[in-house]
């Protein structure tokens, strides 16, 4: 948490004060081996074609991007050494470190990045990131030129991080599927902070350091292994009992909040406001039932109390959000209307609705399928709350994740618990939810809402084209003051992702893309 | 040559049990709705239509159903499991590495769980009624009663964080070198998953052997070798239990099909890297190849564990070598 880390600065500053000291940053050291998890098993290590956290934190290592970000959203050079937008915002210049080297010796050109982004286009399932690129032009070996068929600002976002790893062209160009390739899982030839030792499904993900990267005197760590631990509190218990220096995406809050309480770890949700996950509740705006009415949608928000989902559900860990934007990011707007409780309004609001309640108090039934087993408290607190106003309803479980997106993404259910990722720029991951183009059976986190409205569609076009941040921040806020009246979905709270570190770490992973950010400042104090 | 005609028989009704196996869950599998594509789309975070109905078509998963059972079962024939959807890579291979895993978990647990239970079981029938007889019993049942995954957090909160004597998880320590030491760290990170796997079947066998003793000690013939003035270290441990066994060793062997299931959780609370976790992940990302791999795997298991039961049993009662 925020105020832990604080905390653990202020006693910082207060015993380098009694030192006499001025420097309060820890000089990094060289060395060491990190162990850190994985939560699943990765398909692949090669973030190209695969999206995902398990893949992007390891990824993030073994292949370098052209920018990276800081905590305050601001690109950083990185395999580009500087960037230009043309004045008509149609293409983007990227001019690549010199010198600079993929594991196996072989210098990284701007063939590389044309190669790069051709794969990502071809292969990643964000088609919005890369999908205006016509093509990649290469002057000179330091000089890639993105040209775009109309501006695309979402572009810097999707150079950096996992989004857009810088991938040989002489290993992955051999004509063999990119997303199936066997050197995706063995003896993967990167362009990053490290290199790959081995990969043994269900165990663990081992690199080293890769001596000859590109910036001198990095990475300060000799190796990192990733230990896969699918278990959330054999984690923890590793954590406590210092088998494990940092855990990532934790999100089970009960032992979350059992770390905290240990003096060796620090625990912060900072990291993760371009993953951006958001929980919501959806609803099928498009069925013939009550929800295709606003009203009774608007009735349902202020009907739950979203104080109790944070501060009961949540345990105080993660933070409320009221659009669809994460909290976290530079376009989240909160002055929306944020549904405070209000029975009597819910209840107004369904009358004029024309449900009047039944005899029996009742005014109409309906269902919440809930998929993911953490969505099971606000799925059943949800129930509770809506018998208050005469709303009944039953929840359906599916753990069985198939069956439940089967069930949605064909259109077939009232409501559903789900979270829904950011994934960096709003084009990306927050336009697929609201897009009337974008309403297709059998696909599961397009517009399964049904929800289609002309004038979110055409801000949506806009400020996926304005270059200038400012205008694109309004044409945002008014997007999100729509959809927060129309409310297609009632947004909540971020997931409480949570980075836990020993205080061992220095230089934790917490800028905007948490783990999946390169790990060459990541070091181990003695 | 009573024990051929056995194993012959045995291993035609293994191959018809394999087959049965086979399509029936493949048959289950396919009446969910939802399919693998489903799940490496979530994975990705979301895809769009065009790459969903492309990756279906690379799967063959757009043809009819009893098309893929067919093809399936002709390539099951040529000794080809086929490749994971989810993993990309030949489920033999993937179940290959990982059998060892599972095999020495099973085994040490279930060597455990019968030396301890029939120890157990052997004391409390000496005084049936007495304190001890009940103490026995109640950890037994705790243990038979409490959910493998409870047993496996409580074992890891008490002797890898309270009194870190064992690590959290995995099968060995990745910095150890040499075969020595790293057969050491694997004995090391086996001791808390087998407890706790074989904590469940504790219950079972001692109760089975203490009943079994019972009966057998109030038998006319152990009357006999204590009126000939034998200790009763030698009428219970020779006499006695060696007639007391065989039902322990009958059950043990139908239990296999239970340890394998319990198998699964147990690798899950314990990062351990065997079939278990592996059924798991592919159960929940609908990878029918290689769930239909694990449980042909599986049956094949409990098979050889049945027959391996048989033919002890042979060994240690010659009653059932007279009858057949």
């Amino acid at each position: 948490m925020k105020i832990a880390v604080f905390r653990d600065f202020a006693i910082a500053a207060g015993v380098a004060a009694l030192l006499g000291t001025t420097t309060m940053a820890e000089e990094p050291v060289r060395g060491g081996t990190l162990i850190t998890t994985l939560p699943q098993t990765p398909r692949h290590l090669n973030p190209a074609g695969q999206s995902g956290i398990v893949t992007g934190a390891p990824g993030a290592q073994l292949f370098a991007a052209p920018l990276r970000y800081d905590e305050d959203w601001t690109p950083q050079p990185y395999l580009a050494e500087s960037w230009a937008w043309s004045e008509d915002g149609l293409s983007m210049t990227l001019n690549l470190v010199q010198g600079a080297t993929f594991h196996d010796g072989a210098p990284i050109t701007s063939e590389d990045v044309a190669f790069s982004v051709e794969t990502i286009k071809a292969n990643h399932p964000f088609k919005t990131m890369f999908g205006v690129v016509d093509a990649v032009e290469t002057p000179d070996e330091h000089t890639a030129i993105l040209k775009l068929s109309q501006p695309h600002p979402a572009l810097l976002l999707a150079m950096s991080s996992q989004l857009m790893p810088i991938i040989p062209k002489h290993i992955y160009g051999d004509g063999q599927d990119p997303k199936s390739h066997p050197r995706n899982g063995q003896d993967v030839v990167g362009s990053g902070p490290f290199k790959f030792v081995e990969f043994t499904a269900d165990q663990q993900v081992i690199l080293e350091r890769n001596d000859d990267f590109f910036i001198e005197g990095r990475p300060y760590l000799d190796r990192i292994v990733y230990r896969i631990i699918k278990d959330a509190s054999a984690r923890a218990i590793g954590m406590e009992n210092g088998e494990l220096h940092m855990t990532t995406f934790e999100n089970t809050v009960r032992n979350i909040k059992r770390m905290s309480e240990n003096d060796d770890l620090v625990t912060t949700d900072e990291g993760y406001a371009a993953i951006g996950p958001i929980n919501w509740l959806a609803f099928n705006t498009g069925s013939d039932g009550p929800l295709a009415d606003k009203r009774v949608r608007q009735a349902i928000a202020y009907a739950i109390d979203k104080d109790f989902i944070l501060n009961a559900i949540m345990l105080g860990l993660s933070q409320e959000a009221r659009t669809g934007i994460h909290p976290g990011s530079p376009l989240y707007y909160d002055g929306v209307n944020a549904y405070e409780l209000d029975i009597d309004k819910a209840n107004a609001l369904l009358d004029e609705a024309g449900y009047e309640k039944g005899a029996d108090g009742t005014r109409f039934s309906l269902t919440i399928d809930h998929g993911n087993p953490t969505t099971k408290p606000q799925a059943e607190f949800t129930k509770a709350s809506l018998a208050k106003v005469g709303i009944d309803v039953t929840v359906n479980s599916f753990v069985d994740f198939p069956t439940w997106a089967n069930k949605i993404s064909n259109h077939d259910f009232d409501m559903t618990w789900d979270t829904v990722f950011n994934w960096g720029d709003p084009v990306i991951g927050v336009h697929r939810t609201y897009d009337s183009q974008n309403i297709k059976e059998g696909v599961i986190w397009s517009n399964t809402q049904q929800y289609a409205s002309e004038r979110i569609d055409a801000l949506m076009d806009q400020a996926g084209q304005e270059i200038d941040p400012d205008k694109r921040a309004a044409l945002y806020k008014e997007f999100q003051e729509i959809l927060a009246e129309d409310l297609p979905v009632y947004w909540t709270n971020t997931l409480p992702y949570h980075t836990i570190y020993n205080k061992k770490v220095g230089n934790p992973p917490l800028g905007i893309w948490a783990s999946s950010s390169p790990y060459d400042l990541v070091f181990l104090k003695e | 040559m009573g024990i051929l005609i056995v194993i012959a028989q045995r291993t035609l009704y293994g191959l018809l049990l394999l087959l049965a196996v086979l399509v029936l869950n493949f048959t289950m599998i396919n009446l969910a709705p939802g399919d693998v594509v489903d799940t490496i789309a979530a994975d990705m975070g979301g895809a769009s239509a065009e790459l969903i109905a492309q990756i279906r078509a690379e799967y063959g998963l757009d043809q009819p159903v009893i098309v893929q059972l067919g093809n399936y079962i002709w390539r099951v024939f040529q000794f080809d499991l086929g490749h994971s959807y989810f993993y990309n890579r030949p489920v033999t291979e993937m179940i290959f590495a990982r059998l060892p895993a599972t095999l020495l978990l099973v085994f040490s647990a279930q060597i455990f769980a019968l030396v301890v239970g029939i120890l157990l079981g052997v004391f409390a029938a000496q005084r049936p009624n007495g304190l001890l007889s009940h103490i026995v019993t109640f950890f037994a049942l705790f243990g038979y009663a409490a959910p493998v995954f409870w047993t496996g957090i409580l074992l890891l909160i008490a002797f890898s964080l309270k009194i870190p004597l064992f690590p959290v998880a995995g099968m060995r320590d990745v910095t150890v070198e040499g075969f020595f030491p790293q057969a050491l760290s694997v004995a090391h990170h086996l001791v808390l998953p087998m407890l706790t796997l074989g904590s469940i079947f504790i219950a079972l066998y001692s109760r089975l052997c203490r009943a079994s003793m019972l009966e057998v000690l109030g038998s006319d013939y152990v009357r006999t070798a204590k009126a000939k003035g034998l200790s009763p270290r030698d009428v219970t441990m020779k006499h006695a239990l060696k007639n007391a066994l065989p039902p322990v060793v009958t059950l043990a062997g139908l239990q296999f099909s239970a340890v394998i299931s319990g198998a699964v959780l147990v690798e899950t609370v314990f990062s351990w890297p065997g079939l278990g976790q592996l059924a798991l992940t592919s159960i929940l990302a609908r990878d029918t190849p290689t769930i239909l791999g694990i449980l042909f795997f599986s049956a094949l298991v409990v098979i050889v564990g049945n027959l391996l039961t048989d033919l002890v049993l042979r060994l240690i009662d010659p009653r059932v070598r007279a009858k057949a």
